[in-house]
């Protein structure tokens, strides 16, 4: 604190000096920066703009009922996104049940119970810091190894969930902590005072009020994971899967059907891939719109 | 009156030994501790995933020729593991994601956390959250059908897969986070130093630029490495739109292979386990993890630092 | 039900002597009691015996003897830092949820010791309840904030009419009795302070200890929870932190002034100065840093 503050002290001081100095010249700059930073904050929103605009112009042909009745095929006529859609909801609730219990079970035994000032407690949540910028790919690798060749699992659908799952543990875990965090100690001190142990007063007093939060952040991270490609590429998600999938079952989710179509070198494909995209996108606006409701209506101020 | 007390012992003193053993709560408790667990479990798997196949790896290849020869075609005959051109092709599409990502996140950053009335900036965080959210198959769709054609009507005769396109879309899918984070770090810079310096006279541009970026440049140069450490393993846009063919150059223009790429490429492809092939992948996937390892405790080391000046 | 809580310690004497403040009762409370017996003989509740606390090795506080009496109300002030706050939370055991915090010396709480291994801070604290500076009712309803006691310790027999006593003693019950389900969030400072005093009463402690109950409130509140306190002496031992001197004079039977010593090395540790009946500390104090406190030239 102190030697930032004298750092800018120093800095301002000598900015007043310079202003003294050079008035003329230092608006000039004063007003390119302005034009940097203008343009830098139009730059993300212009392309998000152009990428919704473009793909609405491709995909909005293509999108019709096949989209999500048919199988895939290697007819642009015909081909439908009915078992990748499948698929990716099933790999939702394998998430569901799965990854986020682990994941809130891990955020309030850190927030609640751990022993603040233990190097097992420091370890672990640094590794947890650590695996959220672990490349996604690199998880990939993890159930290529261990699930598909080591237990023999095969390319299931079951395997690329699990995935999946480890890789969102350390973004729900964090989302997790910061809710039950923002539950102020008070509430937690009123339980403890009127003899309630540790464990009741985070049940029944502390969970309640981080839901909001931790709901949030795990659909944000579900989102996350039912938009991704690279860890399943690396599990088989196979190509071209015509039958409604099940857990033990091939599968492709809706990410890599489109990632497969875009590679195919018909347009009508491309045009395939973009309808996809917009069910993909609707499905995570939607996930992502309700989370971000939910943080709004129970945000409490404490 | 006796009965709200029943545990008071005769004689009037209190009983205060705990009257049950609560086993329910410590069996809880346990069982949240080994969820815990798990996190670790997954790095511990990882490195194992990782390291065995590697030594096997490098018992067959010397690291002298994987590091130091700039030859990769693991699946021709003869093979040639030299890493040097995916190391290469992860450099270049990383360069241009960092050319866009760092001054733009940066100045987005510095523009909603210094300049934009509360309304702006409510408006334009959850659009930059939506772009954060884009599956980055969609991006690489659109590094493929839009930016790579657009560039050659410009005139620029990229190659349909080219290292500059997946680059710019990865700085895109990036700018948001930099934003982000960096802007958090200047939000959490006190009120106070910046008023001192408006009270000194100072206007809005040397305040960001030589009060409130300076203060908070740990944080944004974590910000900063948390970006590279994502270009380096973003890959299904490189997969997409900077294409498979492994060569030293840094031509813009040029297809490359990334690392991830040649993971992911041979990864989902149908190489028998246990063969040197599938064993790059593991090799390749090390180096990977090294890399972005490195940079991932750097970044959680700058930020840790920040927090302990401010907070 | 009876919402009296049991203190063993009672003699039958002092029962049959307790003229009870009617159940709803607002307003200022008689204190016939105090009059029949002398503060200092009434039955000991604490025995605090070289009492310190040191926080990550740190001294905070350091050898408190002190008695507090039954069905009175004890007032412990000081000056900021004097330890005060960090005393009363010794005496639930409330330390004990602070990182680095150890207590030494020994608290005799109706003749047991309350830092000995085999007692349970949990039993701790479901006899000494407690009531803090901010007002910190649950985030839920009015109903759910008093049940939540009764509930985690098992007494849900009859939780309505345990609800509503708890509420008529706390002087609360007419002004919330037809919201009883709306969120306690909504109520007034004040009225979040009396609930909170009514949370604690639901699971029929002995002693209630306040820290500061009164600094986040305004005077209208404050005189309510000042009357409060005086009639809960029928029933509970109060023992309380303020900060304001006059609040020890108007409620406390028995007052303990506390203050800080500057170590050698410039630590700073609370420790005890005196403690006497109110009278006696506020007009004729044994000790001139008392007199030097409560007539306003501390320094």
């Amino acid at each position: 604190m102190n030697a930032a503050s004298r750092i800018a002290a120093d800095h301002a001081g000598r900015a007043v000096n310079r202003q003294l100095a050079g008035r003329r010249n230092r608006s000039l700059a004063a007003t390119i920066f302005l034009l940097y930073l203008l343009l830098s904050t139009a730059i993300g929103l212009i392309a998000l703009a152009v990428l919704l605009v473009t793909i609405l112009q491709d995909g909005l042909p293509y999108l019709d009922v096949m989209l999500f009745e048919n199988a895939p095929s290697a007819n642009p006529d015909r081909a439908g996104a009915r078992p990748a859609i499948i698929a990716s909801v099933l790999v939702a609730v394998v998430l569901l049940a799965t990854a986020l219990p682990i994941a809130i079970g891990t955020a309030v035994y850190l927030e609640e119970f751990a022993p603040r000032d233990s190097r097992i407690i420091r370890l672990i949540e640094l590794n947890i810091q650590n695996l959220a910028a672990v490349p996604s790919i690199i998880f990939g690798i993890l159930g290529l190894a261990f699930l598909v060749r080591g237990l023999d699992l095969g390319p299931v659908l079951l395997a690329g969930a699990l995935i999946l799952g480890l890789q969102m543990l350390p973004t729900v875990i964090i989302a997790a902590r910061e809710a039950l965090r923002a539950v102020p100690d008070t509430v937690r001190q009123g339980g403890m005072a009127l003899g309630a142990t540790r464990w009741q007063v985070v049940w029944r007093e502390v969970l309640p009020a981080a839901i909001p939060g931790i709901a949030t952040g795990s659909i944000l991270g579900m989102s996350r994971a039912i938009g991704e490609t690279a860890p399943l590429l690396m599990v088989g998600a196979a190509t071209f899967v015509s039958f409604n999938p099940g857990l033990l079952t091939q599968y492709t989710v809706l990410p890599i059907l489109i990632y497969q179509w875009i590679k195919l070198p018909q347009d009508a494909f491309q045009g395939l891939a973009a309808a996809a995209i917009i069910v993909l996108l609707v499905i995570l606006v939607t996930m992502n719109g309700f989370a971000i409701w939910l943080r709004n209506r129970y945000e409490r101020k404490w | 009156m006796q009965a709200t007390h029943p545990s008071s012992a005769p004689g009037g003193r209190p009983r205060l030994a705990a009257t049950s053993r609560r086993l329910g709560e410590r069996a809880i408790i346990g069982t949240l501790a080994l969820a815990a667990g798990i996190s670790v479990l997954v790095t511990v798997g990882i490195v194992i995933a990782l390291l065995v196949p590697s030594i096997e790896f490098f018992a067959e290849i010397s690291p002298a020729e994987f590091f130091g020869t700039a030859t990769w075609a693991p699946l021709f005959e003869p093979p040639a593991f030299g890493v040097i051109p995916l190391i290469v092709g992860t450099l270049s599409t990383t360069l241009w994601a960092c050319l866009i990502c760092l001054p733009l996140g940066l100045g987005t950053a510095i523009y909603l956390s210094e300049y934009a009335r509360p309304r702006v900036r409510q408006t334009v965080k959850p659009i930059l959250e939506v772009l954060a959210g884009i599956p980055t198959v969609v991006l690489g769709y659109f590094a493929l059908t839009v930016l790579t054609p657009t560039l050659r009507t410009l005139g620029w005769e990229v190659e349909i897969f080219n290292a500059f396109s997946a680059g710019v879309i990865i700085g895109v899918l990036l700018l948001p986070t930099v934003a982000s984070l960096s802007e958090d770090a200047m939000t959490a810079v006190p009120r106070s130093l910046r008023e001192g310096s408006f009270g000194l006279g100072a206007n809005r541009f040397q305040v960001s630029t030589r009060v409130v970026v300076p203060a908070a440049i740990s944080g944004i140069i974590a910000s900063f490495v948390l970006a590279v450490s994502r270009a380096i393993g973003e890959t299904t846009i490189v997969l997409l739109a900077a294409g498979q063919l492994a060569r030293t150059s840094f031509w813009p223009g040029d297809s490359v292979m990334t690392m991830t790429a040649f993971i992911a490429g041979t990864g989902s492809g149908d190489v028998p386990t246990g063969s040197i092939e599938y064993k790059t992948i593991f090799a390749v996937g090390l180096t990977l993890f090294v890399i972005t390892l490195i940079l991932n405790i750097i970044s959680i080391r700058l930020v840790r630092r920040f927090r302990e000046v401010y907070e | 039900m009876d919402p009296t809580p049991s203190t063993a310690a009672d003699s039958t004497a002092m029962e049959s002597s307790r003229d009870r403040t009617p159940l709803g009762a607002l307003g200022v409370a008689e204190r016939t009691q105090a009059d029949a017996t002398p503060v200092e003989e009434r039955d000991v509740v604490f025995d605090c015996q070289q009492v310190g606390v040191r926080y990550s090795g740190t001294r905070a506080l350091r050898d408190v003897d002190l008695k507090i009496h039954s069905n009175a109300v004890t007032a412990l002030i000081g000056p900021s830092g004097c330890g005060k706050s960090t005393f009363l939370r010794c005496l639930n055991r409330m330390n004990d949820l602070i990182p680095g915090a150890a207590v030494d010396g020994q608290i005799f709480y109706h003749g047991e010791e309350l830092y000995q291994p085999q007692v349970d801070a949990i039993e701790v604290r479901k006899r000494i309840g407690m009531v803090f500076q901010k007002p910190n009712p649950f985030p839920k309803s009015i109903y759910d904030n008093i049940a939540f006691g009764p509930r985690v310790l098992g007494m849900k027999k009859d939780l309505d009419e345990r609800i509503e006593q708890t509420l008529r003693r706390a002087a609360l019950w007419d002004e919330v009795k037809d919201r009883l389900k709306e969120g306690a969030l909504g109520l007034s400072g004040g009225q979040q302070q009396r609930l909170c005093i009514a949370r604690a009463l639901a699971v029929e402690p002995d002693v209630i200890l306040m820290d500061e109950p009164c600094s986040a409130l305004d005077p209208i509140s404050t005189s309510a929870i000042e009357d409060l306190m005086l009639s809960l002496t029928n029933d509970y031992t109060v023992v309380i932190v303020t900060h304001n001197m006059q609040q020890a004079a108007r409620v406390a039977d028995m007052t303990a002034f506390f203050s800080v010593d500057q170590g050698e090395t410039g630590t700073r540790c609370g420790v005890l100065i005196e403690v006497d009946r109110t009278e006696r500390i506020f007009t004729n104090p044994a000790h001139e840093r008392t007199e030097a406190y409560v007539t306003g030239r501390f320094g």
